[in-house]
């Protein structure tokens, strides 16, 4: 069967991009830029920046000399690849086979297609309207093989549908840069006066090949369609979603839970093989009525474990109503991470932070009690007491810095320090009574003071002067003074624990 | 003849204690928590890991001194790079402190929970998971049902577990192991030297199931529990007292 290719090209890709998330940069004038040998280099510039004579290429300070009210935003590296990956997964709704040719250009394996949108002219017309719809400035054209389709893509001035067959002449005006060539060949060819593909493509191969390489034959080739080119099609992942229709509405709770233990089975036996495994899943029933009841649930670390997951979800079905039936049931896992397959240790349960079990079990809790109840805490480096630890992110967040051990710290802290009036004897020294809650206690230990300034940089406020005090019963406190010692505020002391 | 029936009755003491549910850690390997003297208290003279542990406390001091006393028993049991839970409704522990009983703090699942319905429930799913080193919950109260239960829980897993009781309004019969109430004592330092001491604490254990209870004064000293004075072992005369 003939082969047809349609060939798309962005001709600005990065900024037509730039454009469609932040509309108000259409009528300005910017730049992408990125560092290179250590000045900012233009590496694509917008249809404004364009007319004032600013091109991909030129330093951003030579661009910005020629239009002083220029923008210049940062180019990401490989942001070509994804746009183009997403917009070659987008056209699959043309055709099963694309793919995507980097830096600005998509290929798409249109054979036997175009007859679905009632010929070739309306298909290709309907891409090309839609993909500037969305604003990006194209450029298609289709032909029997990919060098060709690229070629009048990119230099065609007359029809972009090649006939079948017809490439040959379709190729005879266009320069030879149209032939994907080198551009050390491109410069020889033009050197020599061959501006016209016209002027070569009669010649001897043997002559060409020693001239130009065997890269040139091969290109012609190609793009004549003598050899055959390699085409890699994207391959979109398949969403982890599982469907599964029930002949007769499901009302009770065992019902859903069979339909669940069911979908979590296949789900989980997809999961295993890719070795992959969920951080969160929906459970979707779509009731007669065309409502929709959902749950969600979310895991600690990876998992494929279908047991597990069931009991998750056990703890959540009771929240829905099926009122009339639910007639349909969608299982979506929507995240999910690497999970590879691991040896598990048959004895010699270590317990530790790796252990599967604790991470189901930390699961149950927050399944059944709600997010946000489970707390880790790594250590800050900061001196300041309620700053002096973080919560960790995930159970595999290591701690960078040490434990400190060498200040004591009361084992109970107050959630805030509490005001108490005091006695003290002279100033810096530590207090000789306090009233703490109507009780009054005296002072028969004291350490410090330890002084702990507040970080200027984060807040602003008095310092404290924190004090480890024993009263005549052994009980043990730590307590402060906000501030310098001043006669005029006898309030600024406080109790904000209780040592062990 | 009557060392046949010593033998008998051994037997039978020992049977009667796996009956009871304090079965004698066989290949994972007695844990020494260092309780040194107040180990003899309870039977077979070790600590029973495994078990339920109830702690009473009245004053916001008290149960400083509880948590401490605990910590110290929890920087023996995660030796092994095990992890521990920590279940209340409050959340005062303050993690960097568990650093100078012997534990990474970091190694300490922190779990709030409105309810101490709650707290139960997640403290009985927790010492159903194997793995764990131990269990920590803050409740108030605890009947004898809830504490079977947590029993029951633990000797399918063999954590250990302990019951941090502030301010109970009574204190019913339950199937903990052992009843303890820490109170905190004047440290004491070298003669003149300025400061505060170790942290010293009036150790009672009120109720041991086949144990002899009994008070003592502990000291956490360099990483350890350490006796300090004479050691008095005796059966608490009166209750312990209620609150009303």
């Amino acid at each position: 069967m003939r082969q047809r290719f349609i060939s798309i090209w962005f001709r600005h890709l990065t900024t037509d991009w730039c454009i469609r998330r932040q509309p108000v940069l259409r009528n300005a004038a910017f730049v992408l830029s990125a560092p290179d040998h250590g000045r900012l280099m233009v590496t694509a510039a917008n249809a404004a920046a364009r007319q004032q004579g600013i091109d991909a290429g030129m330093t951003v300070a030579d661009a910005r000399a020629l239009v002083p009210h220029l923008q210049v935003l940062d180019d990401q590296p490989g942001l070509p690849v994804r746009l183009l990956t997403a917009l070659g997964e987008w056209c699959i709704r043309f055709t099963p086979l694309t793919a995507i040719d980097p830096p600005d250009g998509l290929i798409l394996n249109v054979s036997g297609c175009a007859h679905l949108w009632g010929g070739e002219e309306p298909y290709l017309t309907d891409i090309v309207t839609r993909l500037k719809n969305t604003g990006y400035e194209v450029r298609a054209a289709m032909a029997d093989t990919m060098g060709a389709a690229w070629a009048i893509a990119r230099f065609g001035k007359f029809s972009p549908i090649i006939a079948p067959g017809e490439q040959f002449a379709a190729l005879l005006p266009l320069p030879p840069a149209a032939l994907r060539l080198e551009p050390a060949a491109i410069e020889r060819l033009h050197k020599l006066g061959l501006h016209q593909v016209r002027g070569f493509i009669g010649l001897q191969r043997s002559a060409l090949r020693r001239r130009f390489g065997a890269g040139l034959l091969q290109r012609l080739d190609q793009a004549l369609g003598l050899e055959r080119e390699a085409f890699l099609p994207l391959q979109p992942v398949e969403p982890y979603q599982e469907r599964l229709p029930c002949l007769e509405p499901i009302v009770t709770g065992t019902g859903i839970e069979i339909a669940l233990q069911k979908l979590l089975e296949t789900l989980c036996a997809r999961l295993r093989k890719e070795e992959k495994g969920l951080r969160t899943a929906v459970l979707e029933g779509h009731r007669v009525d065309g409502k929709i009841e959902q749950v969600e649930i979310g895991t600690n670390r990876p998992s494929h474990n279908a047991g597990h997951l069931f009991k998750l979800f056990e703890l959540k079905v009771p929240s829905m109503e099926p009122a009339l039936g639910i007639e349909l049931f969608v299982l979506h896992a929507t995240r999910t991470e690497a999970a590879p397959s691991r040896q598990d240790a048959f004895w010699n349960r270590s317990g530790a932070l790796e252990d599967v079990n604790i991470a189901e079990l930390l699961d149950r809790l927050t399944g059944k009690m709600g997010p946000g109840i489970v707390h880790r805490y790594l250590p800050a480096e900061h001196y300041w007491p309620e700053r002096s630890m973080k919560p960790a992110a995930d159970l595999q967040e290591k701690n960078t810095a040490a434990w400190p051990a060498n200040r004591p710290r009361p084992i109970r802290m107050l959630p805030r320090p509490e005001p108490i009036t005091v006695t003290a004897p002279i100033p810096d020294y530590p207090p000789m009574l306090f009233r703490y809650k109507g009780k009054l206690h005296t002072i028969k230990k004291a350490d410090g003071p330890e002084r702990i300034e507040r970080e200027w940089w984060l807040e602003g406020g008095e310092h404290r002067d924190y004090y480890c005090v024993e009263d005549e019963e052994g009980r043990r406190y730590w307590l402060f003074r906000s501030g310098h010692y001043d006669v005029n505020k006898p309030r600024n002391w406080f109790i904000h624990g209780f040592f062990a | 003849m009557s060392a046949q029936k010593a033998d008998i009755i051994a037997q039978l003491q020992k049977d009667i204690l796996l009956l009871q549910g304090l079965r004698p850690a066989c290949n994972s390997g007695v844990v020494d928590v260092g309780l040194g003297p107040v180990k003899n208290a309870f039977p077979g003279a070790t600590f029973p890991t495994g078990a339920i542990h109830e702690f009473v406390s009245e004053a916001a001091e008290h149960a400083a001194a509880s948590a401490g006393f605990i910590s110290g028993l929890l920087g023996a049991l995660m030796q092994n790079g095990s992890v521990c839970l920590w279940i209340s409704t409050s959340g005062t522990i303050f993690p960097p402190a568990l650093k100078a009983f012997g534990i990474e703090p970091d190694r300490v699942f922190f779990i709030t929970l409105q309810r101490e319905k709650d707290v139960l429930w997640a403290m009985e799913e927790a010492l159903k998971c194997e793995g764990l080193a131990a269990v920590v919950g803050e409740v108030r109260e605890l009947d004898f049902t809830a504490s079977r239960r947590l029993q029951l829980a633990v000797e399918q897993s063999r954590a250990t577990g302990f019951v941090l009781r502030h301010q109970p309004r009574r204190l019913h019969a339950t199937a903990c192991t052992s009843r303890w109430r820490i109170t905190p004592l004047a440290s004491q330092l070298e003669a003149r030297m300025p400061g505060m001491g170790f942290p010293r604490w009036q150790v009672e254990l009120l109720k041991v199931r086949n144990g002899r209870p009994g008070t003592w004064a502990m000291e956490w000293f360099a990483g350890k529990f350490r006796q300090v004075g004479e050691h008095t072992m005796v059966a608490p005369q009166q209750p312990v007292r209620k609150i009303v």
